[in-house]
C-alpha cells in the first residue's frame, strides 16, 4: 500500500495518472513553503490583517445558564472575513498556488462558503477564478452565487448526478485534469487525494491553535470537549487538531442525519457509510451494495456530501474522536436557539454542532467547559430556514 | 499464462490492434451482449467493457451519460458478469473491464478477479488507480491472470519509465489532458512519449481519448500499436439505442480497416 498521505488505512492518491505529477509538485512545493518563514509570515499577515484573526473564543453565558452544565464557549469562525472558516484554507492555498506560478484558481462549493472564500482571495491576489457548484445548491444558495460573481468569479452550475457537492467535486476534478499548467484546484475540505487532506488540515489548524491558547487564558485548563460539524470535515479537523494529543479532551464531530439515519435521506457517513475509494481517497462513503455512491441528503448544502475526510475516518477508527448524527430538525432548532439566546445566527452547518452541545452540556459539571466551533454565520441560510418553517418571504 | 492481449495485436499483419469500448447496460444489458458480438464480428481485437459507476470522474459527457442510462436500467456488476458469460458461449474475443476502483474494491478483489478468470477476461483498466496505488489491486488480479493495464498521459514525463517497467498486457496512452470524449483533433505530440515507452518495454501500447474517425485511428495506430475508441461507439448507442448493433458493426469495421492500413 502507498504509504503517502495515509491516516491508518485511510487516504492515499486514487486519482488519474494525468494529475499525479501535479499532486507530486504540489506536495513538494507545500513542504518547501511550510518551512519557509517568509511564506508563513505572508499567510499569517493575511489571516490577521485581512481575515481578522484571531477569531474570538466567546463565553456564551446565557446559553451556559440555560443548559445548566458545562461552560459553553463559541469559537467564532463566523466572524472571519467572508463569514466562515473557509477563508483560512483559501488564503494558504492561494498563496501556495501563486508560489507555484499559477494564475487561476478553481474550486468546488456546496453551501457556497468555500466558493465565496476562494473568489475573495482570487480577487485580492489578482487571480482568475472559476467555481463549480451543484445546480441544486445554486438554487438553495442563490445569494452566494451572486456574491461570487460580484467578486469576479465565474460560477458553473453542475447538472450531473445529484447536482450537489459531490458532483461539484467531480466537475472541478475534471476541469483540473484538463488544465493544470496555470490552474490550482483550491480544494475546500480535508478530502481528496494526498496532499490535500494534510494541506487543508494544516491551514485550518489555526482554529485549535488559537482556541487552545484562548481557553487556557480564560479557564486555566483544557476544555472537556470540542464539538464541530462534519461534512468533508475541514472545520472539525481544524478545531480538533491541536487537541488530539490531549487525550482528556473529547472530540465530537456532528454529521448531517438529514431526515434521520434510519431513513435513506441523510449524509451521515460514519453512521451509515462503509469503506470505499472515491474522490481520490480511501475513506468511508455512503454507497450501495455494489459500491455506487449514494445520493445523500441534508438540509445543509455544506454537509450534503457522501464521504468524509480520511483523517476523520482514522480518528473514528481508533476511537480518538466520536461522530454523532444530528437531524435537520435538531439543527434548525439549534439555529433558532442560538439566534434567540445569544444573538448569534449560526450557519445551518454549524447548527448541527450546537444542537449536539445542547444535548450533552448538562452531562458535564459547571467547572468544565465545551468549545463549539461556530464554523460560519447563518445569513446565507435565513431564507432556507424560513422556507423550512413554512414562512413566505417577499422582497 | 498465455498472453492473450499480446496475441490480439500480433494476429494482425501490421501488429496493430483496434480496441473498442462499450458501456455495459446501455441501454440495457441484453443490448450490450448483442453489441459486443457485433464488435467482435466487425474485427474489434480487444473489447473494453465499461462497468458503469455513479461518478465516472475520468469520463466526458458521452460516457458519463451512458453510465447514467445503464444505472437507471438497473445494471449491476453481477449482471455484467452474467452477460459476459453469455458472450463466452459465442465468442472468445479478448475482453478487458474498465471501471472505477470503488466498484472492484467493494465487490472484493478476490471475488472480482476470480470471476474474471472464470470468464477469460484478460485485463482491468482503472483510471483512478495510478502507479502509486495499484499494488493492492494488482497483487490480487495477477493471482487470477488478469493484467492490470497501466496508463500513461501527456503529463507523465519522468514517470513513464517507472510505469512502463512494470506494465503488463498493453499500455493505455492517454492522448490528451482531461476526460474521455470525441475531439476534433489531438494536439499532443505523442511521438516522444511513445518513443520513451519503447525504450523501456516491448509491451504493446495503444492510444485512446478523443479518437472518433478512421483517419485518426490510422494516424494513432501508425504512431503506436493500436487505437482505443470509446465515446464514438457509445455515441452510436446514444443515438440508436437498442437498434445500434448494425451501426456499431459498420463503424467498427471502418475503423479496423483504416487501422490495418497503418
Amino acid at each position: 500500500m502507498n504509504s503517502k498521505g495515509r491516516f491508518g488505512e485511510f487516504g492515499g492518491q486514487y486519482i488519474s495518472e494525468t494529475l499525479m505529477n501535479e499532486l507530486i509538485r504540489l506536495e513538494e512545493c507545500y513542504n518547501e513553503a511550510k518551512n519557509d518563514p517568509s511564506f508563513n509570515e505572508e499567510v499569517q499577515s493575511l489571516l490577521n490583517e485581512y481575515a481578522g484573526r484571531p477569531s474570538r473564543l466567546y463565553y456564551a453565558a446565557k446559553m451556559t445558564e440555560d443548559l445548566g452544565g458545562a461552560k459553553i464557549y463559541l469559537k467564532r469562525e463566523d466572524l472571519n472575513h467572508t463569514g466562515s472558516h473557509k477563508l483560512n484554507n483559501c488564503i494558504g492555498q492561494a498563496l501556495l498556488a501563486k508560489r507555484m506560478g499559477k494564475t487561476r484558481l478553481i474550486a468546488e462549493t456546496g453551501a457556497g462558503q468555500h466558493g465565496v472564500a476562494t473568489a475573495t482571495v482570487a480577487a485580492l491576489l489578482g487571480m482568475e477564478c472559476e467555481i463549480f457548484m451543484g445546480k441544486e445548491d445554486t438554487i438553495r444558495q442563490a445569494l452566494n452565487v451572486y456574491r461570487m460573481e460580484l467578486l469576479g468569479a465565474k460560477v458553473n452550475a453542475v447538472t450531473t448526478g445529484t447536482m450537489t457537492l459531490k458532483d461539484a467535486v467531480n466537475d472541478a476534478m475534471k476541469e483540473w485534469s484538463t488544465r493544470t499548467e496555470d490552474t490550482h484546484y483550491c480544494l475546500g475540505s480535508v478530502m481528496g487525494p494526498h496532499p490535500f487532506p494534510t494541506i487543508v488540515r494544516d491551514f485550518q489548524a489555526v482554529i485549535s491553535k488559537e482556541a487552545k491558547q484562548q481557553i487556557l487564558e480564560k479557564e486555566g485548563k483544557l476544555p472537556a470537549a470540542v464539538i464541530a460539524c462534519v461534512g468533508g470535515g475541514s472545520n472539525a479537523i481544524g478545531a480538533f487538531y491541536n487537541f488530539i494529543e490531549d487525550k482528556d479532551v473529547q472530540l465530537i464531530g456532528c454529521e448531517a442525519a438529514g431526515k434521520g439515519v434510519d431513513t435513506d435521506q441523510n449524509a451521515a457517513t460514519i453512521a451509515t457509510g462503509t469503506l470505499g475509494i472515491f474522490h481520490g481517497m480511501k475513506s468511508l462513503f455512503c454507497q450501495n451494495e455494489y459500491g455506487q455512491i449514494a445520493p445523500v441528503y441534508s438540509l445543509s448544502a455544506g454537509l450534503d456530501y457522501p464521504g468524509i475526510g480520511p483523517e476523520h475516518a482514522y480518528l473514528n477508527s481508533i476511537g480518538r474522536a466520536q461522530y454523532v448524527p444530528v437531524t435537520d430538525e435538531e439543527a434548525v432548532q439549534a439555529f433558532e436557539y442560538l439566534s434567540r439566546t445569544e444573538g448569534i445566527i449560526p450557519a445551518i452547518e454549524s447548527s448541527h454542532a450546537i444542537a449536539h452541545a445542547m444535548k450533552i452540556a448538562k452531562d458535564f459539571s459547571k467547572d468544565q467547559s465545551i468549545i463549539i466551533n461556530v464554523s460560519g454565520r447563518g445569513d446565507k441560510d435565513v431564507a432556507a430556514i424560513a422556507r423550512y418553517r413554512g414562512v413566505n418571504l417577499h422582497d | 499464462m498465455t498472453d492473450k492481449i499480446r496475441a490480439s495485436f500480433e494476429k494482425n499483419k501490421n501488429g496493430k490492434a483496434f480496441i473498442g469500448f462499450i458501456t455495459a447496460g446501455d441501454p440495457d444489458i441484453d443490448s450490450t451482449y448483442e453489441f459486443i458480438l457485433k464488435m467482435a464480428e466487425a474485427g474489434c481485437d480487444i473489447i473494453e467493457i465499461g462497468i458503469p459507476f455513479s461518478d465516472p470522474v475520468a469520463e466526458g459527457a458521452v460516457i458519463q451519460n451512458a453510465s447514467v442510462r445503464a444505472l437507471q436500467a438497473g445494471t449491476t456488476t453481477d449482471m455484467v458478469f452474467d452477460m459476459v458469460a453469455k458472450v463466452r458461449e459465442k465468442s472468445d474475443v479478448t475482453l478487458c473491464f474498465m471501471t472505477y476502483a470503488n466498484l472492484v474494491f467493494h465487490y472484493g478483489y478476490d471475488k472480482f478477479f476470480a470471476k474474471c478468470k472464470e470468464l477469460d477476461v484478460s485485463g482491468i483498466i482503472i483510471p483512478d488507480m495510478p502507479y502509486e496505488e495499484k499494488e493492492e489491486m494488482e497483487s490480487v488480479s495477477l493471482k487470477y491472470d488478469v493484467n492490470f493495464i497501466s496508463m500513461v498521459s501527456p503529463t507523465s514525463e519522468d514517470r513513464v519509465k517507472m510505469i512502463c517497467s512494470e506494465a503488463k498486457g498493453f499500455i493505455y496512452v492517454v492522448s490528451s489532458m482531461g476526460v474521455t470524449g470525441v475531439r476534433s483533433s489531438i494536439s499532443t505530440d505523442l511521438a516522444p512519449i511513445i518513443g520513451h515507452i519503447r525504450e523501456v518495454t516491448d509491451v504493446p501500447c495503444a492510444i485512446g481519448f478523443g479518437i472518433s474517425n478512421p483517419e485518426q485511428a490510422k494516424a494513432m495506430a501508425s504512431l503506436s500499436d493500436g487505437a482505443i475508441v470509446g465515446s464514438a461507439i457509445v455515441r452510436i448507442v446514444e443515438k440508436y439505442g437498442k437498434e445500434a448493433g448494425p451501426y456499431i458493426y459498420d463503424f467498427v469495421k471502418s475503423m479496423k480497416d483504416a487501422l490495418l492500413e497503418a
